[in-house]
């Protein structure tokens, strides 16, 4: 059992890289695999899920409201004609109803694939306070702790501030997202901030991680200790103690408003920023505003077992939904930084060159950049750069 | 009661008014906080009011006691922003916090407003951000009842909403201004910023000829950085008001220069829009005094006394625009002291009878 497993492992990793060359040729001869998310591995880090047929993968496709459909629906196009081996199994979630089973349904594909590329389910005001916001279950059934969004001055974008290059690790489970509130005396409402020091060692463990990796040298906490004294106190202190085991990265803390105001007006001082949910969400949004606006930038949710990539600002974008304007960069992106969760490096790298030169080159901009461009001819415009580069692909 | 007072404010005048400290006589005062409307307190010796002023920073524990008192007196303040110091435990409050909630300032008043002389990546910004100042997450209500898992209490309540909207149209409407947006989170905390918006509906729907629309405060922030001037007058809870404000002080040219008004039933109490401590330029003559100016030049409008607010608030400007006499923050490399001199000139070629140099 362990050889035979260990040597379908074998096959997992390598067949990725083979995919090319071999073709369909090699298969990975079914056993009742045990389940890699069951193992327990050594290393904590992701295992990409067991890719069954043929060497590609499944990944869930949830499209959601607004925007989201169109985008995906233009991922899958550049996929099919780039020839990623990535098949999506779609999962539609009704914003409009009451009833918990299509989140739920969907949760449980995500439990199946292990990777889910999503557009943002709408929280419809006119459903009672107690249906909770879909993106919110999903992130806290799955514990999806970790929201990373890296934010960079791109070239070809035209904007007041230039060489911004900033990650921000958000806490994605707990804080003030926690939906739980309560009305004890009619016209007062309680809303519950919980900080646990088990989350926020787990998020101050995994930006100075990722910083380690990506070789950045500064990680910079942000809280509110001067007014929320237990609350960011802890999440502080736990900064604190992960930092003392990174000697090799500089820590240090900020306050959120004076953090705000420092990056509207020198965003090159920050590297690293780590923070608890709500300022993580105000924070982002600046930084994405700051390098070209929600079009531009994707974001990714980490697990311990499961990632899901989306849109770093989560944006529906009902307003432009169905006209042929929204900018296609971000979930192209965001699937490329899908990729590299499973390890597809290649496809990830011909599909961001393409957006780059799109982007930086060419300059096809849809109208949140100031350009007349559709959604559909950027996207043509990059599947003709990906084809120009040589790349097997399928017909334009 | 006398006594204390004058001794205790030129030196207290000092850090405002800087080498200038004229005498004050003090002045006795009524006890205004029993009417129903705030009326500026009675000058009973020639036409001069006492305000008090809280230097901020270094003040002990017996603060809130000495400014309760003072203050209760008097009505008005000025002040600077008081450390919270993380090395105390935490059942040690935010002093700034205290004076606002004790005193029910349930109302801070930020007018963010490009300046002529100063330059920054926005032009025509004039946005108004009325925050709420007493209750929201700023409560203070923290427990740890398992050890390792905090819980910090968001408090939303329908008669401070009510207040906060209504205080917000009403400004609006005095300024002429056509536009109020709440900010708010009302997807996630349905319960808690659904009833902040639910009351500034209410309030809105009183007020026929304004504009209401609501944002939520990630889009308002990212709204900010790319596109200010579309915003007019905005309402929120304290501390989206926090954030947001930060936000528009620093693009329209950072801390030093915006002013900020703490209004209450009964009391007022000026200070800087951001309301930082400072510390790394203390006593470096570095700071810049605009924004503690400028909150002063409200104090004066608050205490109807609107021409010296006039000539004083001319005075910054022609500063700012035509001498350009910037301090580090806006870039220049003029001392805090060169700044306030070039005011003083000022002040003097306006006319009015002033004080020898």
């Amino acid at each position: 059992m362990a050889a035979h497993s260990s040597l379908l492992s074998v096959f997992k990793i390598i067949n990725p890289r083979w995919n090319g060359r071999l073709g369909n040729t090699v298969k990975v001869f079914g056993t009742t695999c045990t389940s890699h998310r069951n193992k327990t591995s050594l290393t904590r880090e992701n295992i990409p899920p067991p890719a069954k047929y043929g060497g590609r993968h499944t990944v869930t496709l949830i499209p959601g409201d607004g925007i989201g459909p169109e985008l995906l629906s233009h991922v899958r196009e550049v996929f099919r004609f780039s020839c990623v081996p990535v098949d999506f199994e779609v999962v539609q979630v009704n914003s409009a109803t009451e009833a918990e089973d299509d989140i739920m349904n969907a949760i449980t594909a995500i439990r199946r694939n292990g990777v889910a590329l999503k557009g943002n389910i709408e929280t419809k005001h006119t459903l009672p306070p107690s249906v909770k916001s879909r993106n919110n279950v999903l992130r806290t059934t799955l514990d999806l702790y970790a929201n990373v969004m890296h934010c960079q001055s791109l070239p070809g974008v035209q904007t007041r501030h230039q060489n911004i290059d900033i990650m921000i690790i958000r806490e994605n489970t707990e804080g003030e997202y926690s939906s739980l509130e309560h009305e004890s005396v009619s016209g007062v409402v309680e809303s519950l901030k919980i900080i646990t020091r088990n989350n926020s060692l787990r998020i101050a463990d995994y930006a100075f991680r990722l910083a380690r990796e990506k070789g950045r040298r500064r990680v910079t906490a942000v809280h509110k200790a001067n007014i929320m004294k237990l609350g960011d106190g802890l999440f502080l202190q736990c900064c604190k103690e992960v930092a003392s085991g990174y000697p090799d990265i500089i820590f240090d803390s900020m306050i959120v408003d004076n953090t705000t105001m420092q990056l509207v007006s020198k965003p090159q001082q920050f590297d690293v920023m780590v923070m608890p949910n709500l300022y993580g969400n105000v924070v982002s949004n600046v930084c994405a505003g700051l390098v070209g606006g929600p079009g531009l930038v994707p974001g990714a949710n980490y697990g311990q077992d499961y990632a899901v990539f989306e849109t770093a600002t989560r944006n529906t974008g009902k307003s432009i939904a169905g006209k042929n304007l929204a900018n296609p960069t971000a979930m192209l992106l965001a699937s490329c930084m899908m990729l590299d969760h499973l390890k597809l490096y290649e496809y990830a790298s011909s599909i961001r060159n393409a957006v780059s030169i799109t982007m930086n080159e060419t300059r096809l901009h849809t109208a949140d950049l100031g350009g007349q461009g559709t959604t559909s001819e950027v996207v043509q415009s990059i599947m003709r750069v990906i084809q120009s580069k040589g790349q097997l692909t399928s017909e334009l | 009661m006398t006594a204390r007072a004058l001794r205790s404010l030129p030196r207290a005048l000092k850090p405002v008014f800087s080498n200038r400290c004229p005498q004050v006589f003090a002045v006795r005062k009524c006890h205004q906080a029993k009417q129903p409307t705030y009326t500026p307190p009675p000058a009973k010796y020639g036409g001069r009011h006492t305000v008090t002023l809280i230097p901020g920073d270094g003040i002990g524990p017996e603060l809130s006691g000495y400014v309760r008192e003072l203050f209760r007196r008097n009505g008005v303040a000025l002040k600077g922003n008081i450390e919270t110091n993380h090395n105390l435990p935490s059942s040690h409050k935010s002093r700034n916090n205290l004076l606002r909630t004790t005193l029910d300032l349930y109302a801070n008043v930020i007018h963010c407003q490009s300046l002529p002389g100063v330059r920054t990546r926005h032009s025509n910004v004039d946005i108004m951000i009325i925050r709420e100042n007493t209750e929201g997450e700023y409560s203070s209500l923290e427990h740890e009842n398992v050890p390792g898992v905090v819980e910090c209490l968001k408090i939303i309540t329908r008669s401070k909403s009510l207040r906060i909207a209504d205080y917000a149209f009403k400004t609006a409407r005095e300024k002429g201004r056509s536009r109020v947006t709440a900010v708010h989170k009302a997807n996630i905390m349905k319960l808690g910023d659904g009833l902040f918006l639910e009351c500034c509906k209410e309030v809105a729907s009183g007020y026929p000829e304004i504009s209401f629309d609501s944002m939520i405060v990630d889009n308002t922030t990212m709204q900010l950085v790319s596109r200010p001037q579309q915003f007019d007058v905005m309402v929120m809870p304290n501390l989206y008001g926090n954030v947001v404000s930060n936000v528009c002080a620093g693009l329209v040219g950072g801390p030093g220069l915006v002013p900020g008004a703490n209004y209450g039933k009964d009391y007022a109490v000026f200070e800087t829009g951001t309301r930082n401590t400072g510390k790394s330029i203390a006593n470096c003559n570095k700071a810049n005094p605009t924004a503690m100016l400028l909150a002063s030049c409200l104090l004066l409008d608050h205490l109807k006394l609107h021409a010296y607010a006039h000539i004083i608030r001319s005075a910054i400007l022609s500063t700012l625009t035509e001498a350009q006499l910037h301090t580090a923050d806006l870039g220049g490399h003029s001392s805090t002291s060169d700044v306030v001199q070039s005011i003083m000139d000022a002040v003097q070629s306006a006319g009015p009878r002033t004080l020898s140099m």
